[in-house]
């Protein structure tokens, strides 16, 4: 099982032949990931590696039968991209681009919505189901097979709470990076219910930041929808309001958005709340330990 | 990003949303010069970014250019909860029948627009939702819909409003629309919108926030950005496009990632110490790039240690140990500085660290045990 993607999963990278795009994709493949196909316009008939490319999306998806798209064009192009991921006929696309204008997302994000396409990110880290398939830039040696489901909006923090949670060997089922933008495509709720349905899921740790109110609408959907145990964690305590910390979704307006409130609505529902990292991981094991 | 009232009221001249006749000053002899072009009785408005200026005595009537002037006095170089005024803006007065508000507003959560007018306009728009809920209407638009009349007919009888404001209104929210859209805003909120004794809709006061992200193609929005009113190391890394934020305490901090690197603040608090800084090197190894980094945080003259805390994914950790070595022997830095490298080649990276021999280099494997050994080092308990 595990969520989204799996051994099954047939990729197609949009921007293969780029810098990022090839040294990523054949990281992916080395994984095990099957990485059938990559879409440059202009650049049909070459290949990477060995990996065919298409001049459009429709065509990649027609002859490959790819299933997932991982997007890695620069900001300005990365809406077109995205549009054309959706309408190939594509059910998850995983863009990696950071610094996408907010207005193109939030046209993007209704159109998705409509068409009834998943997608990860923009400014994300991608996904990886350890032992399955890696869809990204993660690094794959510090994650571990196993019964945790990990949902995170940042990057390296995720990376860092994997290595504890993998160092004390708990495994993880997948890992998904959400993405540090103000409007991604899938929220900590969308990735919860995933990991709700899923079996080999035994317990899942979130992690949050501060900006926006997602986590608090994330606990309030855990009490209703989600059975299995949820461990939290929470970035950003010391930041002031109305400063942006790195992530353009991590700013503090106004009075909400704080990681004290946000920890507070967590708390009140009873998830268990870890004040660094490595506690998090603790954390995690003590409710392995409870299943 | 966001913009002063004055810039707001640019871009709302550019759409043709009705906004008083006005100067921007930044001397009294300016305000005086704005006051007599402008004629009449004017109001002299402090240019800040922060919410409460009326009651801390920013904005002022002048009945002509001598009087002008000596508000304009008064009111440059005020401090207002922490900003400096250096602007001011000479407006004509207007003759209010009504206050009321308007806005549109990115919403995250409900990934819409969302639109929102009150018949109570001139105090915060929390209050009015609170103490008079019957006086605000919202309606969340769809991007890929647009604006549509409907929408204004919508909040003007959603707040209330007669039937004789709704033509004048859905005009005034085309417009805002318009500049929302063009000019990429996350925000544009208009408190207040008055209605003049004459009957006409007019922008009394802006408030507009841009997506940074659209910067790169919104040259005239990004000509705006106020590189002087920034601290001199936030000025120093926008310069170097270092992702760098200004705290108050005197530990570095600087790591991979937003996300680790906030967390690294909070576990330096944890620890009984305070940062002075957020900074992401983002992905970046190469000794030029620390070396920028750490140039912006050791220009802050509060800091006495520095954190440094990688977490190697796609970077190695041996590629970061080597390029902290050159950073440091190239600066001369003499301040402790703890490295705590975990992740990809974590043992080869401290390795080259500890061989390197650096007396005022500390490597540490643990995000907790490195934030300890900051917090004692800057308080002077280890050295």
């Amino acid at each position: 099982m595990a969520i989204l993607i799996d051994k099954g999963t047939k990729l197609v990278v949009q921007g293969l032949t780029g810098r990022e795009g090839s040294f990523h994709a054949l990281r992916n493949r080395a994984y095990g990931t099957q990485v059938v196909a990559g879409v440059t316009p202009g650049k049909s008939g070459q290949d990477v590696e060995g990996i065919p490319i298409f001049d459009t999306m429709r065509d990649a998806v027609e002859s490959t039968g790819a299933d997932v798209s991982l997007i890695f064009v620069p900001p300005r192009f990365a809406a077109d991209a995205m549009y054309e991921a959706i309408d190939s006929g594509v059910r998850l696309i995983v863009t990696i681009t950071e610094g996408i204008p907010a207005h193109e997302m939030l046209k993007v994000y209704n159109y998705l919505r409509a068409k009834g396409v998943a997608m990860i990110g923009p400014n994300c880290p991608g996904i990886i189901s350890p032992g399955k398939a890696n869809v990204g830039i993660m690094p794959p040696q510090i994650f571990l097979p196993g019964g945790v489901g990990l949902v995170s909006r940042s990057g390296t923090l995720t990376y860092q709470i994997a290595n504890e949670l993998t160092q004390k060997g708990l495994g993880q089922s997948t890992a998904v990076g959400i993405g540090g933008d103000p409007i991604v495509g899938s929220s900590f709720i969308d990735i919860l219910a995933r990991f709700q349905a899923d079996p080999e899921t035994k317990v899942i740790a979130m992690v949050g930041e501060i900006g926006g109110n997602e986590e608090e609408q994330a606990a309030e959907f855990i009490t209703r929808e989600v059975t299995k145990p949820v461990v939290a964690y929470i970035a950003g305590f010391t930041a002031p309001p109305g400063k942006q910390m790195g992530h353009a979704g991590a700013i503090i307006s106004g009075t909400s958005g704080t990681a004290g409130a946000k920890k507070e609505a967590l708390e009140a529902v009873g998830i268990r709340v870890g004040v660094n990292p490595t506690q998090v991981a603790a954390l995690v094991q003590e409710a392995v330990a409870e299943l | 990003m966001d913009l002063y009232e004055y810039q707001g009221k640019e871009l709302f001249a550019t759409v043709g949303l009705p906004v008083p006749r006005g100067m921007v000053a930044v001397t009294p002899e300016e305000a005086k010069a704005a006051a007599a072009q402008i004629g009449g009785r004017v109001v002299v408005k402090a240019q800040v970014q922060v919410g409460g200026r009326g009651k801390a005595g920013g904005v002022k009537l002048a009945d002509g250019p001598a009087e002008a002037r000596s508000v304009a006095e008064q009111i440059i170089g005020m401090d207002i909860h922490g900003h400096t005024v250096h602007r001011v803006l000479v407006e004509e007065a207007s003759d209010i029948a009504r206050e009321m508000y308007a806005a549109l507003i990115l919403d995250r959560g409900a990934k819409k627009v969302l639109a929102m007018l009150s018949g109570i306009g001139g105090m915060d728009i929390e209050q009015v939702a609170h103490e008079h809920p019957e006086a605000l209407s919202r309606v969340w638009v769809d991007p890929l819909a647009g604006w549509s009349d409907y929408v204004s007919r919508r909040l003007c009888f959603g707040a209330g409003l007669g039937a004789e404001l709704v033509r004048p209104m859905s005009d005034v929210f085309t417009k805002l629309w318009d500049a929302f859209t063009r000019y990429e805003a996350t925000l544009v909120e208009v408190n207040p919108l008055i209605l003049t004794a004459d009957g006409r809709l007019v922008a009394l006061d802006s408030k507009f926030s841009v997506d940074n992200n659209s910067l790169y193609r919104q040259p005239a929005v990004a000509a705006m950005r106020d590189v002087e009113a920034a601290d001199p190391q936030e000025q120093m890394a926008l310069e170097r496009g270092v992702t760098y934020v200004k705290l108050d305490g005197d530990i570095g901090v600087l790591g991979n990632g937003a996300g680790l690197v906030m967390s690294t603040l909070d576990v330096v608090a944890d620890a009984g110490g305070a940062p002075a800084n957020f900074l992401d090197v983002g992905g970046g190894a190469k000794a030029e790039e620390i070396v920028s980094a750490l140039e912006v945080i050791t220009s802050d003259p509060k800091v006495k240690a520095i954190f440094f805390n990688i977490f190697g994914g796609i970077t190695r950790c041996d590629e970061v140990a080597n390029g902290v070595l050159t950073a440091v022997a190239q600066m001369g830095i003499t301040m402790p500085i703890v490295v705590r490298l975990d992740g990809t080649h974590d043992v080869e990276g401290r390795e080259i660290l500890a061989q390197a021999d650096v007396p005022n280099l500390f490597v540490e494997a643990t995000m907790l045990a490195a934030a300890d050994k900051a917090v004692a080092l800057a308080a002077g308990r280890e050295s």
